[in-house]
């Protein structure tokens, strides 16, 4: 771990219960300004609770959570939305809402006591986050309109909306094709770079994950199985001992990072058989 | 100045010119037809005319209750929908109003209202208050935790205060029983003026407290989650309305008696023509809530003169018919 300054956000001992059992247990890490750490883990692994539990949405059993130093129940609720954001996984949306509205609202956070319209900041503020995820196009089209795509897209521009220092994100490629992946993950690597944000962010795939973080967390019934670099935390076994499933460890030709190929084991076995028929001599 | 508040108050303008036709048309007509131009002459004089007296005894109040009724009702539903986040809630899918009808036929049976004028709203809002408690009770005590389980929960403790109100007017004795039935109906006609003007201020207060909130319910709309992390005090904001919500009902109900489907016939309209955004979904609501039932009870006092019909009829049926229609248009 470096600096403690450079931490924007400090977990140490997290630990959640709900009705006897526990979702999180002796959680502890640290995420440094501008570095994009990712959750992995299997369905039910306590991902998206973690999530929650650093912005401070579920009551926790014990543990303490630092955000710049700070611990964040020090923190006004309006303030620390101002912080960090977080993008929900596909949260159901108001059909009849327009985009530009629905952006709008990532401004809450900075409304006055009495203020009931938008300021000309809030709108430019908005109006910035849409050119960013390149929206601009959908800003007066109803939310009942939009593509699955566009719908996470818009999701992510209003957080943006809320200018925050840590990004959360909960699964954001879920049942996106390959392009929009890639689109948000992008972009996300973009505003790190260029915002210098910093970034936590739940993915199921493990490729995109090692191609797009920094640091990985693997999960694992609710305790942290291992952290580290994508080296270090996508190896044969700790993915087999987590997922219980056959990968075969690669690299990416061109960024060469680590790569993690899925074989069930019906291929496996054909494989085998295959290989070992060509070593037999021919009669 | 921000388009959408001139968007705003270009639609409240509007529709208070529609709502200000609409009352003269409705202090106009009636068993006893009072031409428009001399209906401004009459009103100036204030003489002790047989129409001074329809106007100002009769029709007046009855618009003062409809404007009262109309707008509160509509709040309520406009409240309750961005709550849940279900466009099917009502004061009545959950029973507040059932709570409050069984406040009511309490008092009448005890023969409160006798005695004291106020002792049915106050029933009223006991009743309505009470099904809120039991249903946020379950909540806060961790018994029931998704919002949508509360919902279910509601119509249930409708099923059964309804099913309690029967058997109240079953125990009752006939004249108790004649009463509560002519007030279930549902009627505009309210002859103690302070009740009306309790009612009004009551109602005008909802609205302009409703509005105050009206960002928070756009963004309450998003959900308890998203809500949370944009710095909404999710728990505080809900707790202030829906005790608003109960209030504004078991007032409505306990004066004018069951009206349905304004709450939530009147605040789909609304929407269906001017978007979501609660900023204006709340004072067009109000007014439209308050020109719908003007225009419904006009319709029930003059379809089959002298005969009147109950006005929670009208409501039903030229409201169930215009929202098939705006749905089907849409």
């Amino acid at each position: 771990m470096k600096n403690n300054e450079q931490n924007v956000l400090s977990v140490s001992q997290l630990s959640y219960r709900q009705s006897s059992q526990f979702q999180l247990q002796d959680i502890s890490f640290d995420i440094q300004k501008g570095s994009c750490v990712g959750i992995i883990g299997p369905n039910g692994s306590g991902k998206t609770t973690l999530l929650k539990a650093v912005t401070g949405f579920i009551p926790l059993i014990s543990g303490q959570i630092l955000y710049c130093n700070h611990s964040i129940q020090s923190y006004n609720q309006q303030d620390l939305a101002k912080e960090i954001a977080i993008v929900l996984q596909s949260t159901e949306l108001d059909p009849s809402m327009h985009v530009e509205d629905y952006i709008l609202l990532g401004r809450n956070p900075y409304r006055k006591r009495w203020q009931f319209w938008e300021s000309e900041q809030d709108i430019q503020i908005a109006e910035t986050a849409m050119k960013i995820t390149q929206i601009e196009s959908l800003r007066y089209r109803q939310l009942n309109a939009l593509s699955g795509g566009e719908k996470q897209l818009i999701r992510i521009a209003r957080a943006l909306a809320q200018e925050p220092e840590l990004f959360l994100l909960d699964e954001p490629t879920n049942h996106l094709d390959i392009a929009h992946q890639l689109q948000i993950l992008t972009l996300l690597n973009r505003l790190k770079h260029q915002k210098n944000m910093s970034i936590m962010i739940v993915l199921h795939d493990l490729n995109l994950a090692s191609e797009f973080c920094d640091q990985l967390i693997l999960m694992q019934n609710g305790k942290i199985f291992t952290m580290g670099a994508a080296k270090d935390v996508l190896t044969y076994q700790n993915i087999e001992s987590v997922y219980h499933t056959l990968v075969i460890e690669g690299e990416n030709p061109i960024s060469k990072k680590p790569y993690v190929f899925l074989v069930s084991e019906d291929n496996l076995k054909k494989s085998m058989t295959q290989s070992k028929r060509s070593e037999m001599p021919d009669k | 100045m921000n388009q959408k508040a001139i968007k705003c108050c270009i639609t409240s303008s509007i529709l208070l010119i529609i709502l200000a036709c609409v009352c003269v048309v409705a202090l106009s007509m009636g068993a006893m037809n009072i031409s428009i131009d001399k209906l401004i002459s009459i009103l100036m004089n204030q003489n002790e005319s047989t129409e001074y007296t329809i106007l100002m005894q009769i029709r007046l109040p009855r618009i003062l209750v409809g404007i009262a009724v109309g707008g509160a009702l509509s709040l309520a539903g406009v409240i309750l929908q961005a709550i849940f986040r279900n466009p099917l809630v009502e004061p009545y899918t959950l029973g507040i109003s059932g709570g409050a009808a069984l406040g009511v036929s309490i008092c009448i049976v005890f023969s409160l209202n006798q005695t004291y004028a106020l002792s049915l709203p106050f029933f009223g809002m006991i009743g309505a208050g009470c099904v809120i408690l039991a249903i946020y009770g379950l909540k806060s005590f961790g018994v029931v935790q998704n919002v949508q389980r509360l919902l279910l929960i509601g119509v249930m403790i409708s099923f059964i205060s309804n099913s309690l109100f029967m058997l109240i007017i079953s125990l009752s004795k006939s004249e108790q029983m004649h009463s509560i039935m002519f007030w279930t109906m549902g009627s505009l006609e309210e002859p103690n003026r302070m009740l009306v003007y309790c009612l009004l201020i009551v109602s005008l207060l909802g609205c302009l407290i409703t509005s105050i909130f009206s960002v928070d319910l756009n963004v309450l709309s998003l959900g308890e989650a998203d809500a949370f992390h944009l710095g909404l005090h999710v728990e505080r904001v809900r707790n202030i309305l829906l005790i608003l919500a109960s209030i504004l009902t078991g007032f409505c109900v306990s004066i004018s008696g069951i009206i349905g489907f304004v709450g939530l016939v009147v605040p789909h309209f609304v929407r269906l023509f001017f978007g979501s955004d609660h900023r204006i979904v709340v004072t067009a609501s109000y007014i439209t809530g308050a020109i719908f039932i003007i225009l419904c009870d006009l319709l029930a006092r003059t379809i089959i003169t002298p005969l009147e019909l109950p006005v929670g009829i009208v409501t039903g049926l030229v409201g169930g018919l215009i929202f098939i229609y705006a749905l089907v248009k849409k």
